[in-house]
């Protein structure tokens, strides 16, 4: 075992776990945090997107003893208003309808506000090529694209 | 799936690393982004006893100017050496081939370093590296010793880093103003390439490097192709010739994504495209 202290959403935790450990499975089954989601477990689909120290990994391709001493944000701790508030990319998910079952979503939300951190005014372009690495198989992605760009105008506004 | 259970040791310098290298020998495995041995060690396909990560020696990471070459630690990962501006200015064929490595969240993760010790033959950086004529510098029990790039590719998945060593730069020479290109022709998004063209020219055109991702078991220079690129013309007619002889001397596998034959033409197309948009002509 190897003992980790990290920051996750917000929080400060400990923990020993084997070396092992993916992060993601840390995420689910030490911290409960299900909303991330393990989809391929091949580091293909993107679906278990989370943010270390602020920038996108897929964190089925993560240690959880890599994340020793640092800062973690999943799908559960991206909203940091009042309760039942919306971060404004998942508010864009919502009104533009970008998704269909949903099981993509908490990755390609997580990968939309990478994308438009490093990039606020992408084009259409740039918005499917940042998501590359976020598969969806219910929706032909152009809702998705929707979204990602009616956030970026709802951030202009 | 779940890796096979290990020993996790985080050194915080070089001398720490080789300690535990020479400690574990061929018991252990070097960590260093972790985007290509994650998966290994999920699929079970490779069990080491001891895992060493090398994310905790900040020396390995970043790039400095140094004289006439410029140097990448071996722990930067391929976003910084997508966006650095030394690389934009002194080597941008690597600023644009890491900018087609996997996906964006991979990129964050992933290493120069660790890309090329892993030395995929369809990975996207041996090409660009082999075609600037970086020099790889590797340290081991006895010291630092530097191996040229015609020397450090040996085979599938095989460098010339030593069991009990560790690749911790890499020096690039400087290419200053050189234009590039990397053509890299892949079935479906974030793959590895079934085949890719490194390409950059000085002036349109003097002088050319080119470089071939997946045309044999390591990373390939078009030195026919480079020869006849010299004071060619940044036209179709002018590179068609020298396109031509891309894929001589190449020994590129069949596979289900295409025949040898078939890559050995898509090398002559790409190579092509590569050198007349390294030109600034497409």
């Amino acid at each position: 075992m190897t003992k980790i202290e990290l920051t996750v959403d917000g929080a400060a935790v400990s923990d020993d776990v084997e070396p092992r450990m993916l992060l993601v499975q840390y995420l689910r089954e030490k911290l409960g945090k299900t909303g991330t989601v393990i989809g391929c477990d091949t580091s293909n689909c993107g679906a278990c997107t989370v943010h270390l120290d602020g920038t996108s990994v897929k964190s089925c391709n993560v240690l959880a003893v890599q994340a020793n001493g640092r800062t973690v944000t999943t799908i559960e701790g991206l909203a940091d208003t009042a309760e039942g508030e919306l971060h404004p990319v998942q508010e864009s998910f919502r009104e533009c309808h970008g998704l269909q079952c949903g099981f993509c979503t908490p990755g390609m939300i997580m990968q939309a506000v990478d994308l438009l951190g490093e990039n606020p005014d992408p084009t259409e372009e740039e918005v499917r090529l940042g998501m590359e690495g976020n598969l969806c198989r219910c929706t032909g992605y152009h809702n998705i694209v929707k979204s990602v760009l009616h956030a970026a105008e709802g951030a202009k506004a | 799936m779940i890796p096979v259970k290990f020993d996790y040791l985080a050194p915080t310098s070089v001398e720490e690393a080789l300690a535990a290298l020479g400690e574990h020998g061929d018991e252990a495995k070097i960590l260093a982004g972790g985007q290509s041995l994650l998966p290994v060690l999920r699929m079970r396909l490779n069990a080491p006893e001891v895992v060493i990560d090398l994310g905790g020696i900040s020396s390995l990471r970043g790039i400095r100017d140094d004289g006439d070459a410029i140097v990448i630690g071996a722990m930067t990962t391929h976003h910084d050496v997508r966006d650095h501006a030394l690389v934009h200015e002194h080597a941008l064929l690597l600023a644009k081939a890491a900018a087609e490595v996997a996906d964006s969240q991979i990129r964050h993760r992933g290493t120069f370093g660790g890309a090329l010790a892993h030395a995929d033959p369809a990975g996207d950086l041996g090409a660009p590296a082999l075609a600037l004529g970086a020099q790889f510098v590797i340290a081991g029990p006895g010291g630092t010793r530097t191996v040229e790039a015609d020397d450090f590719f040996v085979d599938l998945f095989e460098t010339a880093i030593g069991e009990d060593e560790i690749l911790t730069e890499v020096r690039v020479p400087k290419h200053t103003g050189w234009g590039a290109h990397y053509e890299k022709f892949v079935r479906v998004a974030h793959q590895w390439p079934i085949v890719a063209v490194a390409a950059t020219v000085k002036g349109s055109i003097d002088e050319a490097r080119v470089g071939l991702t997946n045309m044999g078991s390591t990373p390939l220079r078009a030195r026919a192709t480079e020869a006849a690129l010299a004071g060619a013309s940044a036209t179709e007619d002018g590179v068609r010739e020298a396109s031509e002889l891309a894929a001589e001397g190449t020994n590129p596998p069949s596979d289900l994504n295409g025949a040898a034959e078939y890559r050995q033409h898509l090398a002559r197309v790409l190579t092509g495209r590569a050198v007349l948009k390294a030109a600034g002509a497409q």
